[in-house]
């Protein structure tokens, strides 16, 4: 009987590695498609020779989206703001999250609800649009930081963590004179480091990859992030493919090229950080 | 029995111990809590101008009111509805074809002793969800545009030219798709760890009463994930009116107009690109109410039925 087992569980082992490996390559396949078109040449690319590897190995397209200043200056923009915000955010998820974790802290349970309930009630986008106007922030910086410069889940999320630490430690750090922000700085922080790492990086991904508030909040140009630049270039390919002109082939490589810039910053980070957010799925998972 | 241990520790204080004892952290919670107030209750307040006659000179509070004449005009704009139906439509397509794949690839997934595959696979289908949409809407026109790679593989085996971008039925399908690649990834992930946290001596008994495979993953393995697979579902259904921005917003054009245009686009065009604040607050309130409803409703229904809620 064993005999039999062991065929058919090879057979289904076989099919179903089979499957995934099949699954994972036609999950690549977008992204190896917009790499070769990056890399190859214009006359390549216009001659339909590109298919899933580069034609005519070349780094124009990098060159041309480089030298082109807009996309240049939004890069280098877009790496600060995203750091900018993320400080900012993850100050105040912390100073929200660790006097709530604290046992016995009189009108926590009230504060508690108020941010919950953040969750579920969306003002929708007009009168977040009208509240940034009303605090002048329209077309400045900190439009694209301040209105989500906390999110309640986030901030659940490190409740939770602070929440696991052993009140004796609190006890022995008050024994030695520490005040409450020092016992934050050097016992709580350092025990919740994975969660810090998680959510920091929950809000940095946010923030690079956001569009819709720089659409919003932003007129000037040279507060668009790498994603609204983009989103341009993207947009000028529609419009000419809409009218059937030929032309837009030529750009097919200098798009591509900008889209791999933009990715670039997730895809260099992504082997680090990925055990961090499965880590992070989970916390939220677990409190869900 | 938890409050009491909590408790005791503070008992018999007097006010002015405590407040010597607490005010930093009351300090540190100050600004977080006027933040909330600022950037979330109030636009909250804000919404009153979905029944007035907003005019921006005079402000939210002394513009005239005008009762329900949004909501009424609402109801009757074509274009409303058609945006509301669209949103229905992408949202119940995502939940019929993206919600069961993740699901299955994860029963698969998990019944593979190959740890490399499971590991890569898992890696790579996650990767996508740490792209923004503009990225992927110009990844997708890489693919589908009419000189993109799926309509050269349909060009080299005779098939002619297909519009997929052009065409608002097909372009749906689209839509789903690059739903699936983005996201799929993620709900892997949680339902992985939710079969990592099955008993796996009920499948071996299962199998001693000579279940096949299949059996055992139909009547062992996916009921002791139901628990998760029902949450995520009330989190989708209570979801099935509000729609992202980002995602509409980039995948669809001109083109597919009467497909792509969505609640969340439809409330930036005539609010932001057109300057109707009050009339698109109005449509934006609506479908805020029907989604808090809605996610009422179904976590109730949920609890009814003995399963786990959301709340």
């Amino acid at each position: 009987m064993s005999e039999i087992k062991s065929k058919a569980d090879k057979r289904f082992q076989l099919f179903w590695n089979t499957f995934f490996i099949v699954v994972s390559i036609v999950a690549l396949i977008p992204i190896i498609r917009v790499i070769s078109v990056s890399f190859s040449s214009k006359d390549a690319i216009l001659s339909g020779k590109v298919f899933l590897y580069p034609i005519q190995f070349t780094l124009e397209a990098y060159v041309r989206a480089f030298r082109s200043g807009s996309f240049l200056s939004a890069f280098g923009y877009s790496v600060v703001l995203m750091l900018a915000s993320t400080v900012i955010c993850m100050v105040m998820t912390v100073i929200a999250a660790y006097p709530l974790s604290r046992p016995g802290l009189k009108g926590a349970g009230i504060i508690m609800i108020m941010f919950v309930l953040t969750m579920y009630l969306d003002p929708g986008m007009i009168p977040k649009y009208l509240n940034v106007k009303n605090f002048n922030m329209i077309d400045t910086v900190w439009a694209l930081i301040i209105p989500e410069a906390l999110s309640a889940y986030n901030m659940i999320i490190m409740c939770t963590a602070f929440k696991s630490i052993d009140s004796s430690l609190y006890d022995a750090a008050k024994i030695d004179g520490c005040n409450e922000i020092q016992t934050l700085v050097k016992v709580a922080l350092p025990l919740v480091y994975p969660t810090l790492a998680t959510l920091a990086l929950f809000y940095a991904v946010g923030r690079w990859n956001r569009l819709s508030d720089v659409l919003y909040y932003v007129n000037s140009s040279r507060l668009y992030t790498v994603q609204m630049v983009l989103k341009q270039m993207i947009e000028a390919v529609k419009i000419s493919q809409e009218e059937g002109a030929s032309s837009q082939l030529v750009a097919d490589n200098i798009k591509s090229a900008s889209i791999m810039i933009s990715m670039l910053p997730m895809l260099v980070v992504y082997p680090f950080i990925q055990k961090y957010f499965t880590k992070g799925i989970m916390l939220g998972a677990v409190k869900g | 029995m938890k409050k009491e241990n909590e408790k005791k520790p503070i008992k018999r204080q007097s006010a002015k111990v405590y407040f010597q004892n607490t005010w930093q952290l009351y300090l540190m919670l100050l600004i977080p809590v006027i933040y909330m107030l600022a950037f979330r209750y109030l636009p909250m307040v804000g919404t009153v101008i979905a029944f007035k006659k907003f005019n921006v000179f005079a402000g939210i509070w002394k513009s005239p009111w005008v009762g329900l004449a949004h909501f009424k005009e609402a109801f009757g704009a074509a274009e409303f509805w058609s945006a509301l139906k669209n949103t229905l439509i992408l949202n119940f397509g995502d939940l019929m074809i993206g919600f069961p794949i993740p699901i299955m690839l994860a029963v698969f997934l998990f019944e593979i002793r190959n740890v490399r595959i499971r590991k890569a696979t898992q890696t790579i289908l996650y990767l996508p969800n740490f792209l923004s949409w503009v990225i992927i809407a110009g990844v997708i026109t890489q693919l589908f545009s009419t000189s993109g790679l799926v309509n050269e593989l349909l060009h080299k085996i005779g098939v002619s030219e297909v519009n997929f971008l052009s065409s608002p039925f097909i372009w749906r399908f689209v839509y789903w798709l690059s739903g699936v690649w983005h996201s799929a990834g993620y709900s892997l992930i949680i339902y992985l760890a939710a079969l990592s946290g099955t008993d796996p001596s009920l499948g071996e008994a299962a199998y001693i009463d000579g279940a096949t495979r299949l059996q055992r993953i139909w009547y062992v393995t996916v009921p002791q994930i139901r628990a998760t697979i029902s949450i995520m579902l009330i989190m989708q259904l209570g979801k099935i009116v509000s729609i992202d921005f980002d995602r509409p917003y980039m995948l669809g054009n001109t083109l597919v107009k009467s497909a792509s245009n969505v609640i969340s686009t439809y409330v930036y065009n005539v609010g932001l690109q057109s300057g109707r604040f009050d009339f698109a607050t109005a449509v934006g309130l609506f479908q805020s109410v029907v989604g808090i409803v809605l996610i009422l409703s179904v976590n109730k229904i949920s609890k009814n039925m003995g399963q786990e809620g959301i709340m």
